[in-house]
């Protein structure tokens, strides 16, 4: 599609493309918080000692090195380049 | 901010976008997803780990956990945002 307003205005589309970044590390900040709540969290007190915060530093770098890892050993994988996935 | 009536304002001559209308509509329709989707992990958080069976009323010992759950994760969220933020940093600068 080549509508004229996606092309007309480079400006709103490096807006819009800067925002969708942004909104990726947004997403993915939920999404993370959530999960290391549930494994780092205990009763909550008055504030975040420094253990738990240990614990979530440690399980974001983790999150990502499994994402990482994840997404190097189904690249290697035949069955990922093939169009089984796309398909 | 001014005057937002209608959905996508057109301002300008001959019905042209005004572009900058545009950018600021979709920012503050981003923020409000942003603190709905915060509002919503919260509550749903602090709910599992302060309500215990849930009574006739929130009592006043399930109120002090969620206000204290609400300070807690607003500490996680930054922690994990800062984390996140500094290892694309790295792997950035590592590129």
């Amino acid at each position: 599609m080549n509508s004229q307003g996606a092309t007309a205005d480079p400006q709103l589309q490096r807006f819009i493309e800067s925002e969708t970044q942004k909104q990726r590390f947004q997403q993915l900040v939920h999404q993370m918080t959530g999960v290391c709540w549930d494994k780092c969290m205990d009763k909550p007190g008055p504030k975040l000692d420094s253990r738990t915060e240990m614990c979530f530093v440690n399980c974001v770098e983790r999150f990502i090195d499994t994402s990482n890892f994840i997404l190097n050993r189904l690249e290697q994988s035949k069955g990922f380049k093939s169009e089984s996935m796309l398909e | 901010m001014e005057g937002y009536s209608s959905d996508f304002p057109a301002g300008g001559a001959g019905g042209k976008v005004d572009t900058g209308a545009i950018m600021e509509q979709v920012k503050v329709q981003i923020a409000v997803a942003n603190a709905q989707e915060l509002l919503q992990r919260m509550t749903d958080k602090c709910f599992k780990k302060c309500i215990g069976k849930p009574g006739s009323s929130l009592d006043n010992s399930e109120q002090k956990c969620i206000a204290m759950c609400m300070d807690r994760y607003m500490d996680a969220w930054n922690t994990v945002s800062r984390t996140y933020n500094s290892r694309l940093q790295k792997e950035r600068a590592r590129m």
